[in-house]
């Protein structure tokens, strides 16, 4: 073989890995998305795979074209290359379908955007906890027996959050130090907790179990294992039986509520 | 674009003497206004940064009873205390700027644009002595604006006691409160170019007793004039921004 | 168009030719003023060219740790571990941290942006233009003299109490502000600071040079529109570079003032962090940010244009076939540059900024793909029916696009907003970043390095070694990048020291896909000894290069290699642009140098 043609296949098995992952990638648990358990999830990974698509045919497009190019017009005696500078219709077109699909895509995301993130889209719903991170804690506040927040009966949790499938949930999200970021990868949620502001949020989940919560920004030393724990209860009488719980354990421990009031 | 730049050769900066005769402009000056292209994005940055921060500010920031951003919860009796967003001009319980005496000082800051404009039109004419003469005043009128700053900076650190609502501690100093980090910050740049100015100014005297500027040699104090008006203009906005509202 | 050109130049040329002798600057007379402080651009160029690569170690030895302590975890680095003896030889945890801030500084200030601009641009610019200096050769050398003190304070940084600094390349505020929230914050931070803004003012200084001598000292003939590609992405660049640096100037001061002075621009009111004192506060946190990426998202693109500009020449070159679209490609440089003021926001999509913020700030950014479309297709284009010589500047160059690709479509999932919200701040991103980065502007380097290596130092490269360099380069690096695409948006976040922390990462897929990453990653930085050997070998010992070993059309190839002080013995004049390649016009010649003068049967038939 032509050692021009070997890196035409230097190329191609490049090209042919990168496809070749994320062909692979749904087969295997360990690869793809985590299993997605909320309803704008549901919209995320939608879109994720839209993507995935139109920039997969992309790539092996061009990739394709870029083999075919290096296979077929590799210097050899007797070949001669053309002689153009370029063709304005070629420009053309090659300007207006990304510039197509670009906007497409722009457009066709900005109602999963909007359902998510903006103020008006929330949930008309008390918030369910205000949430602090802290170096390197998540702190919970709960409402107590008087649902609202900031109140004597507050119930307070470390690294642990709980709340309910199928409702939609709210949290304050705020900050007792530096920037820290609340991640929740199975439900595609993530939002950075910035000292000084109280943002709100909301999700919900269509299935009970336990979850993971990580902090996505860098906060310091203690960034890595920042993690909290995340129980969705399968009923709301569920939850609050667990609320009650744990406010009979913190009032019988004082020492907690002083510990966990400094952070709230 | 032309294609008239054609300067074959060039030489170090302080000698370079543009050899095309139909060159709009000279290497050096095209420079300058580069470089001041560089220094208007920097204050637009400060500039920007304070509008932002002002904009921000709660509405509690500043009172007339309390050091800046004390928390409304420890304060017993809100309802007696006058809050501010921002110091406002001549609000003398939380704003210790005194705008009569930089308001003169910008106008003198002005007069030494006046004098530097005379200064290159005097060595275009190729009148040395008003050139040198000139080129003093711009010194001594620029030294004195730096001087009453210098003045200022003292009596707001040291030379005053302010009430609470300035300043917990009395003295106006960068920490005291995001008003006083602001105005140290932006004044004290512009205050830095200032010198930076009189010094080369300073220079292009010494220069000139020596009779270097004429009307073949005017290129320097022209970039430095340039830069010189550069500095006043950011003043006038900064004194606008800052003091006035 | 052509003909009325060669006219008027004609008269320049005539002019240009008189008394330019006395104009040659005098030749260096001593081992400092040639070699230390030169004033002459080759040799600044070549000085940050070598400074450039030495830092690469650095970067890359901090990333092979990086690597190392993501594939076995808190297991001892081999070679170093006895740093960390009195910790068991387990590396703390804020040293990884300390690790990626500052693999990534290096990286970016230190290599990336001093190799493209400084080395290449500084060597290429008077060259290409046909000059025989920059505009302001003195201030050229305070630039290069400026990075050194960035260089020291950086590098005395890890010997700082508390280290080297630790809040990321990105240095948001409050953990980089307060010196109690992380031990990186002490001094670290501070120097960390004071050597950016060293860098920043070397930036500053090279990037007024550029602009000046690439508008002023253009050579006879040399319109804007017949400038090589190299030359307008430089232009582009350092146009960039002069109005986005000084906001970051801004954001870095005031964040100095923040550490050093106690002033309150980037604390909310009455704020501490562990256990520090209050500070007044009243200001506002996202404001840095926005501050920081207003400049460092243009920088992302001063990374990207001179890469794209060197790959375009190079392209074409060994195509033997004229720039697809030269105008197309110019204003799509000139795009981008624009655009890239506007997008800086998706940096941001998660930190609070208002949402319906970030909705404009995905619509420019879906915009900015367009350009870098555009450019891709032409490349393509060129290829098209060319004659394509696979050396080793050709194989980076077309590694460099099937590569820019794949980092480029990985953006587009980031800047729709809802997706972002999910592989924000993951190893998404982190694929994402080294395929631009190290499958882009690294690859244009390596490009670079091979193309102009005979015109820098007189000799030739190892083809041989070359290719196999080109090989394990482009093998390795694709096995240890792309899979971070797959961790990443199976959600594993970056910048943590141990992701075993978390259950979802513990699978053995995970772990093994870093394991695997990391191999390669060593395997990569080993494959670099070959080029360094490369380097070495035919700096003393290369076969002596002609003056246009490559049959290439630019300027730089007018001059002998390497090139003596001047440059050119009488400034050229350019009749054409520089990619007239495989021209009838001159058969059976497949090029046509910009600087040779047509006779006029050439020029009838051309028409
Ligand atoms: C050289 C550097 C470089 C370049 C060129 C780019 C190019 C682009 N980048 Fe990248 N970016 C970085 C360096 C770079 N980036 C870095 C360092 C970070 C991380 C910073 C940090 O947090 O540490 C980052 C982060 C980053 C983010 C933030 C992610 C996050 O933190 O959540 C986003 C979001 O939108 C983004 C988007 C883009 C886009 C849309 C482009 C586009 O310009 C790409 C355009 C190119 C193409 C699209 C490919 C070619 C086109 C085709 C083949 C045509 C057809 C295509 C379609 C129709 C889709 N980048
Ligand atoms: C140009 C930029 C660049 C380059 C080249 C690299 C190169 C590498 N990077 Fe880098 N990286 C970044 C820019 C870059 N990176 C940035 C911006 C971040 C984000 C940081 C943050 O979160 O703040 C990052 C973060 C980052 C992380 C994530 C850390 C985390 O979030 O926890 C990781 C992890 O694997 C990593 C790995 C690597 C590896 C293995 C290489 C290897 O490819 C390195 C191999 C190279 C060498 C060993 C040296 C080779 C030497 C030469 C080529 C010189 C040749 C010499 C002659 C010719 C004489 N990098
Ligand atoms: Cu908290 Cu990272
Ligand atoms: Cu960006």
């Amino acid at each position: 073989m032509k050692i021009e043609r070997f890196w035409t296949l230097v190329f191609a098995i490049g090209a042919i890995f990168a496809t070749g992952c994320f062909v692979y990638a749904p087969f295997n648990d360990d690869w793809w998305l985590i299993p997605n358990v909320s309803s704008v999830g549901k919209e995320v990974d939608h879109l994720f795979i839209i993507i995935l698509g139109i920039t997969g045919v992309v790539f092996v497009a061009t990739q394709a074209v870029l083999c075919y190019i290096l296979w077929k017009y590799y210097d050899r005696p007797g070949r001669k290359a053309d002689y153009i500078h370029g063709q304005m219709k070629l420009e053309v077109i090659w300007t207006i379908i990304p510039a197509s699909i670009l906007v497409f895509l722009a457009l066709y995301q900005m109602g999963t955007w909007a359902k998510i993130k903006f103020r008006s889209s929330l949930p008309k719903v008390q918030p369910v906890a205000e949430v602090t991170g802290r170096q390197f804690q998540w702190v919970f506040r709960y409402a107590g027996e008087d649902r609202r927040l900031h109140t004597d009966d507050d119930i307070f949790t470390v690294n642990d959050f709980h709340f309910v499938k199928d409702e939609p949930t709210v949290i304050h999200l705020k900050s007792a130090d530096v920037l820290h970021s609340f991640f929740l990868p199975a439900l595609r949620i993530k939002q950075d907790a910035v000292p000084g502001l109280t943002i709100p949020v909301w999700f919900d989940s269509s299935s009970a179990g336990k979850f993971e919560l990580v902090c996505a920004e860098l906060c310091g030393w203690g960034h890595y294992k920042m993690r909290g724990n995340v129980t969705i209860h399968q009923s709301q009488q569920e939850f609050e039986e667990w609320l009650k719980k744990t406010k009979s354990e913190q009032d019988r421990d004082q020492l907690s509520l002083a510990n966990a009031a400094n952070g709230g | 674009m032309s294609d008239t730049a054609i300067f074959p050769v060039t030489l170090p900066a302080s000698s370079a003497k543009p050899v095309a005769k139909a060159a709009p402009v000279t290497p050096g000056k095209l420079a300058m206004w580069l470089f001041l292209a560089t220094e208007i994005m920097f204050f637009t940055g400060l500039i920007g940064s304070y509008i932002v921060l002002r904009a921000g500010s709660p509405p509690t920031a500043y009172s007339n009873k309390y050091s800046p951003n004390t928390p409304i919860s420890a304060i017993p009796n809100p309802e007696e205390v006058t809050f501010h967003k921002w110091p406002l001009p001549y609000d003398n319980a939380v704003n210790p700027l005194s705008i009569d005496l930089t308001a003169v000082n910008t106008f003198i800051l002005i007069c030494s644009s006046v004098t530097m404009v005379l200064a290159l039109g005097a060595a275009q004419r190729d009148d040395k002595k008003a050139t040198t003469r000139y080129l003093l005043m711009t010194m001594l009128i620029g030294g004195t604006f730096l001087g009453v700053q210098v003045f200022e900076y003292y009596q707001l650190m040291f030379g005053h006691l302010y009430p609470v609502g300035v300043s917990a501690t009395g003295h106006f100093r960068p920490n005291v409160s995001l008003f006083a980090s602001c105005f140290f910050t932006m004044t004290g740049f512009h205050g830095t170019h200032v010198a930076v100015g009189v010094f080369m100014i300073t220079c292009c005297f010494l220069q000139s007793l020596r009779g270097v500027y004429g009307a073949r040699n005017f290129a320097s104090l022209e970039y430095i004039g340039l830069y010189w008006h550069f500095v006043d203009l950011v003043w006038i906005i900064l004194f606008t921004v800052v003091y006035l509202i | 168009m052509q003909r009325t050109g060669v006219e008027k130049m004609s008269d320049h040329g005539h002019s240009a030719g008189h008394g330019h002798d006395d104009h040659i600057h005098p030749a260096p007379t001593n081992f400092l003023s040639k070699y230390v402080f030169s004033t002459d651009h080759k040799v600044i160029g070549i000085q940050f060219l070598i400074s450039g690569l030495i830092m690469f170690w650095v970067g890359g030895l901090l990333a092979l740790a990086v690597r190392w302590q993501l594939a076995w975890p808190w297991k001892p680095i081999p070679l170093v571990n006895s740093i960390w003896a009195e910790y068991g030889y387990r590396l703390p945890p804020e040293v990884y941290n300390k690790l990626f801030t500052m693999h990534a500084t290096v990286m970016i200030f230190f290599v990336i942006v001093p190799l493209l601009t400084g080395a290449f641009g500084n060597f290429l610019i008077p060259l290409m233009i046909g000059a025989r200096d920059m505009a302001f050769p003195k201030l050229n050398m305070y630039s290069y003299w400026f990075m050194w003190p960035s260089i020291i304070l950086m590098s005395y940084s890890f010997f700082a109490p508390g280290g080297s600094a630790e809040a990321g390349w990105t240095s948001y505020p409050t953990l980089s502000s307060f010196s109690w929230s992380t031990s990186g914050s002490f001094n670290g931070q501070t120097l960390w600071l004071a050597s950016l803004l060293f860098a920043g003012v070397s930036s500053l200084m090279g990037s007024i040079n550029y602009i000046t001598t690439i508008i002023m000292l253009r050579a006879p003939g040399m319109k804007m529109f017949r400038l090589p590609m190299t030359i307008w992405a430089m232009f582009i660049t350092a146009i960039l570079q002069a109005f986005a640096l000084p906001v970051l100037t801004a954001a870095l001061i005031m964040q100095l003032l923040d550490r050093v002075v106690g002033t309150n621009f980037f604390a909310p009111a009455n704020w501490m962090v562990a256990n520090s004192g209050n500070v007044v506060g009243g200001g506002q946190v996202l404001l840095f940010q926005h501050l920081f990426w207003f400049y460092s998202h243009p920088a992302v693109y001063i990374m990207i244009l001179p890469a794209m500009g060197m790959v375009s020449d190079i392209i074409a070159t060994f195509s033997r076939k004229p720039l697809f679209g030269y105008k197309p490609m110019v204003f799509s440089v000139s795009a981008i540059a624009g655009l890239g003021f506007i997008v800086w926001g998706h940096h941001m999509f998660q930190s609070g900024m208002n949402p319906a913020l970030g909705a404009t700030f995905m619509l420019s950014t879906m915009m900015i793909a367009l350009p870098s479309a555009i450019k891709t297709f032409n490349w393509l284009g060129t290829m098209w029916g060319g004659r394509i010589q696979f050396t080793t500047p050709m194989l980076f160059a077309i590694g460099f696009v099937a590569m820019f690709v794949i980092g480029g479509l990985s953006g587009i999932f980031m800047a729709a907003t809802p997706v972002d919200m999910h592989i924000h701040d993951t190893y998404y991103i982190v694929g994402h970043i080294h395929y631009v980065l190290f499958g882009g502007s690294t690859f244009a380097i390596l490009a670079g390095i091979y193309y102009w290596f005979p015109k820098m130092f007189g000799r030739m490269m190892d083809e041989r070694l070359g290719k196999i360099h080109f090989f394990l380069t482009f093998i390795f690096f694709n096995g240890t990048f792309f899979l971070m695409h797959i961790v990443g948006m199976h959600g594993h976040p970056r910048r943590i020291a141990d992701p075993t922390v978390y259950e979802f990462l513990r699978g053995s897929g995970v772990v093994g896909m870093n394991q695997f990453m990391t191999i390669n990653a060593i395997l990569l930085g080993f494959s670099q000894l070959i080029v360094v050997y490369n380097f070495i070998y035919s700096l003393f010992l290369g076969p002596k290069a002609s003056a246009n070993p490559w049959n290439s059309n630019t300027l730089e190839w007018a001059c002998p290699s390497p090139p003596p002080y001047y440059n050119f013995l009488k400034i050229p004049t350019v009749y054409r642009m520089a990619y007239e390649y495989s021209a009838d016009a001159v058969a059976p010649a497949d090029y046509w140098p910009q600087d040779q003068p047509e006779n006029s049967e050439a020029v009838a038939s051309a028409h």
